[in-house]
């Protein structure tokens, strides 16, 4: 293993880092982005920090310098239109960008105070620790079964492996369904099964933190409504980072959002995302600081 | 028109009206669409007959004449200089010898090249689009041109093994590489990326996404292009005629590095032979050899039939 699990379980003051300085040539006025709920913060572990992100893509922009802090055992929220850069910016908390020759990443992500991108660190070793559910379920052609047990097989994970498999389904709120067809095929299972199911398979090798990009966007209501309920349990184990397009689910299941917005080109060439605000859940629904994130949810844009 | 009454005689004859025009465009495709339709229908059915007419032909034609040597004698018999005791015994052990090595040659070489294109190399880099472009045009280079290359660095030259079954096997397992690899990369792409970035999030490595999700999802597809290569391989005459097609084996090729002769370089033998009765026993042996081609080949399309996942 790395140096990255040796967490540093340090308390630290938020510094109300800024860094959203108004852009020249861009005519919109950024506004620094208030420290969430200043009361507790001080006692929430950071999971990252996020300070200038920015992702280009062959060189265009995709996401221009964000610039946030995400918490431990919390649910945090990116909401935004398309194309505002939220899946390209969670596809950088576990380097999955780097799957894309031409994705460059620039600033700074520290993971528990170490550099993601540090030279020495190992994209394997950070997808270990920082799992992934993805827009479309993505189960394996194989069994329920051995869509759980695939990554602790190939980890090496030590334990009864019914076991291991048993306490994700039922971290998953799956195994009422799946116990009695373990041997079947995950194609068979309904769109929303499959989702949980890549979910069991993702907390089955114990991550550290889970992201989801749009994890429902493919599903029903009812079956959206049963993994929101899920990721609600989740977070006392682990901390989630999930993308949405839904305003109101992000206003039911996180307690912190971020709200990207596109942001032109004064030439109109190219667009990028850029972060408008990250605040508590409650106040960016109710009382957020900034107009276009009141229009936003609000739904007059958008 | 809120005074207007459905039930009125003019009112009527209104909407029969307008249905039967309904009914009209609905109905009346133009005459000349019509025609085209049936020449164009009859013109594609016609080159589906010419295509499998041929086939037929053949196989017809040579079931007839072949048909007093049809039968186990054909298959027991040595070879011979005399037709009544001829052969395909042990040609037919020969051309097993031969693919036995050839399958075991092409399934690494093959499907390593395919794995390596689709799955390591960067569609920029330059060498792998030099490696795809050879790849194609070597699928196209006459089959005598392998041979002639047998020849020069197996039999001879570099490797000097003579003129053996492992000669013939790497000659023929060069010759039908392009198409496993052609093939193997197709099952390959058919995977989609969604499941390389499942694994890959677990914390797998590529390897162990390669080896554990995209290559067994794709071996059906692999297998189909396997067994395609090995027919082709089996009805291959031409690369082996350098290689030996001049030595008259009589005996049962034994291993490797044994003397050999395949089917069909016997039937091509049994076809220059001046006897009326070699000609019978040719016409034979082109069944056989059909036969067995058929059955392959519909055992691949079966496989990816069965087999092949649908995403």
């Amino acid at each position: 293993m790395s140096e990255l699990t040796e967490y540093r379980f340090t308390e630290e003051v938020v510094s109300g880092k800024g860094g959203f300085a108004e852009k020249p040539g861009t005519g919109i006025a950024v506004q620094p982005t208030r420290p969430p709920e200043a009361g507790d913060i001080t006692r929430l572990e950071k999971v990252f920090e996020l300070q200038d992100i920015s992702v280009a893509y062959a060189g265009v922009p995709a996401v221009k310098e964000v610039s946030m802090d995400i918490y431990k055992n919390e649910v945090t929220a990116l909401i935004g239109p398309s194309g505002c850069g939220k899946s390209t910016l969670i596809r950088c908390l576990n380097r999955m960008n780097d799957l894309v020759p031409i994705a460059e990443v620039t600033g700074r992500l520290l993971y528990h105070g170490e550099d993601l991108y540090g030279p020495k660190v190992d994209p394997v070793q950070v997808r270990k620790l920082i799992g992934m559910v993805f827009q479309k379920p993505n189960p394996f052609p194989k069994s329920i079964y051995d869509n759980v047990a695939f990554g602790p097989r190939i980890l090496g994970m030590k334990g009864d492996m019914d076991e291991i498999v048993e306490k994700a389904l039922r971290g998953a709120a799956l195994w009422d369904e799946a116990k009695d067809r373990l041997d079947s095929n995950a194609f068979g299972m309904s769109g929303g099964q499959q989702q949980r199911l890549c979910i069991a398979r993702c907390i089955a090798v114990e991550p550290d933190v889970i992201l989801m990009d749009e994890p429902c966007s493919a599903l029903d209501p009812i079956s959206t409504g049963k993994i929101e309920d899920l990721m609600m349990g989740l977070k006392r184990e682990f901390s989630i980072v999930i993308v949405t397009h839904n305003m109101q689910q992000a206003a039911r299941v996180s307690d912190r959002t971020a709200f990207l917005m596109v942001e032109l080109e004064a030439t109109e060439q190219n667009r990028w995302g850029r972060i408008v605000e990250y605040d508590a859940t409650e106040r960016i629904f109710t009382n957020p600081s900034d107009p276009r994130t009141e229009d936003y949810v609000s739904g007059k844009v958008g | 028109m809120s005074d207007f009454d459905p039930r009125t005689a003019r009112a009527q004859v209104a909407l029969a009206g307008a249905r039967g025009v309904t009914a009209g465009v609905l109905s009346d495709q133009p005459r000349r669409d019509v025609a085209r339709n049936s020449i164009f229908a009859a013109l594609l059915f016609l080159a589906v007959i010419v295509a499998l007419a041929g086939l037929a032909l053949l196989i017809g034609d040579n079931l007839v004449k072949g048909w007093p040597r049809l039968n186990s004698d054909l298959l027991s018999n040595g070879t011979s200089s005399l037709p009544d005791d001829a052969g395909l015994h042990s040609a037919i052990i020969g051309t097993l010898w031969i693919m036995a090595f050839v399958i075991l040659f092409i399934i690494p070489i093959g499907v390593g090249s395919a794995v390596f294109l689709e799955e390591y190399a960067s569609t920029e880099s330059r060498l792998a689009r030099a490696v795809e472009v050879n790849v194609q045009n070597l699928a196209a280079v006459p089959s005598i041109i392998y041979g002639l290359l047998g020849l020069a660095f197996v039999a001879r030259g570099p490797l000097s093994l003579g003129f053996t079954v492992l000669t013939a096997s790497i000659t023929l397992a060069l010759l039908v590489l392009p198409i496993v690899i052609l093939v193997a990369r197709e099952a390959i792409r058919a995977v989609p990326p969604s499941i390389r970035e499942g694994s890959l999030a677990l914390g797998a490595t590529r390897w162990q996404t390669t080896r554990r999700q995209v290559l067994p999802a794709a071996i059906p597809g692999i297998a189909t292009g396997v067994i395609l290569a090995i027919s082709r391989a089996i009805g291959e005459t031409a690369p082996l005629i350098p290689l030996g097609a001049a030595t008259f084996v009589t005996y049962d090729p034994s291993g490797p590095m044994s003397g050999f002769t395949a089917m069909p370089l016997v039937i091509f033998n049994w076809v220059k032979q001046p006897q009326a009765e070699f000609q019978v026993l040719a016409a034979a042996g082109i069944v056989v050899l059909l036969v067995v081609l058929i059955a392959m080949n519909s055992f691949a399309i079966w496989l990816r039939n069965r087999y092949e996942q649908r995403w």
